[in-house]
């Protein structure tokens, strides 16, 4: 009986999770992106830390290139 | 006959099933009753959505054009120019076009209104009451309304000519038809 029990509850907690979980509660609302667009969010606002680091990563992985994405995250359009 | 021993009990046990499923289905209405204005919603009213920066033009029997923008959205910026020359275009022929920035910081929102100065009423949704009633699914957001202050055609985004053909479309299906 402690089995169904233990079922239900989470059978009930994972449908409490998934409605929790929607787009509605967890997205951060289109108008509500400033912080997101802000310089500070570019991952390559700093020339010289984005050239050590793909120093390294040649250095690594024999390999450049990769991180064309530019921009921060607006998400607009 | 023996009564059955086990027959009160799952009864006992559905209980906090059913109070999770309740839950669940509350959430999800809670959801629902936050959706996205679709063509043919009422438009909330912007008289009475307390926007900053100026006063809301009258827009009783008119069809009106309102874009939710930000000054950190960048085809915001790009439409300004379009929607300024729509605004221009269509003024005598009873079409009010109203900018709402959603801007959190009303610096920002100054800042941008110095810089670009737009020529149609550009106002300030400081609370951001207004978008939230209206659900903006992304931005910018154009809502074109009819005369009666209903929702005829959403535009998401801004993309250079195309939108600008389009929402010149729509303002001209809208005026042929009767008022």
């Amino acid at each position: 009986m402690k089995k169904i029990i233990l079922l239900l509850v989470l059978t009930a907690a994972g449908l409490l999770a998934g409605g929790c979980a929607g787009p509605q509660f967890v997205r951060v609302q289109p108008w509500e992106r400033g912080t997101l667009t802000d310089y500070t969010m570019r991952p390559d606002r700093a020339p010289l830390h984005t050239a050590l680091a793909e120093h390294i990563y040649f250095s690594r992985e024999s390999a450049t290139g990769g991180r064309g994405v530019g921009g921060s995250g607006c998400g607009c359009n | 006959m023996y009564p059955d021993r086990h027959s009160a009990t799952p009864r006992l046990l559905i209980s906090p099933f059913i109070r999770a499923a309740l839950g669940c289905a509350a959430l999800l209405a809670a959801a629902s009753l936050r959706a996205e204005l679709k063509p043919g919603d009422a438009f909330p009213s912007l008289a009475a959505a307390q926007l900053a920066g100026g006063t809301v033009p009258a827009t009783t029997g008119k069809i009106v054009v309102v874009d939710f923008w930000a000054s950190w959205c960048g085809p915001c910026k790009v439409s300004f120019p379009a929607l300024g020359k729509v605004a221009a275009d269509y003024a005598a022929r009873d079409v009010v076009v109203v900018g709402v920035s959603v801007d959190e910081k009303p610096e920002d929102y100054a800042r941008f209104m110095k810089k670009f100065a737009p020529s149609f009423p550009a106002l300030h949704d400081a609370r951001q009451t207004l978008v939230r009633a209206v659900q903006v699914p992304t931005m910018p957001t154009t809502y074109i309304l009819d005369r009666q202050g209903r929702v005829r055609a959403v535009h998401t985004g801004f993309h250079g000519a195309t939108s600008d053909r389009r929402l010149r479309a729509e303002i001209e299906s809208l005026l042929a038809e009767k008022s």
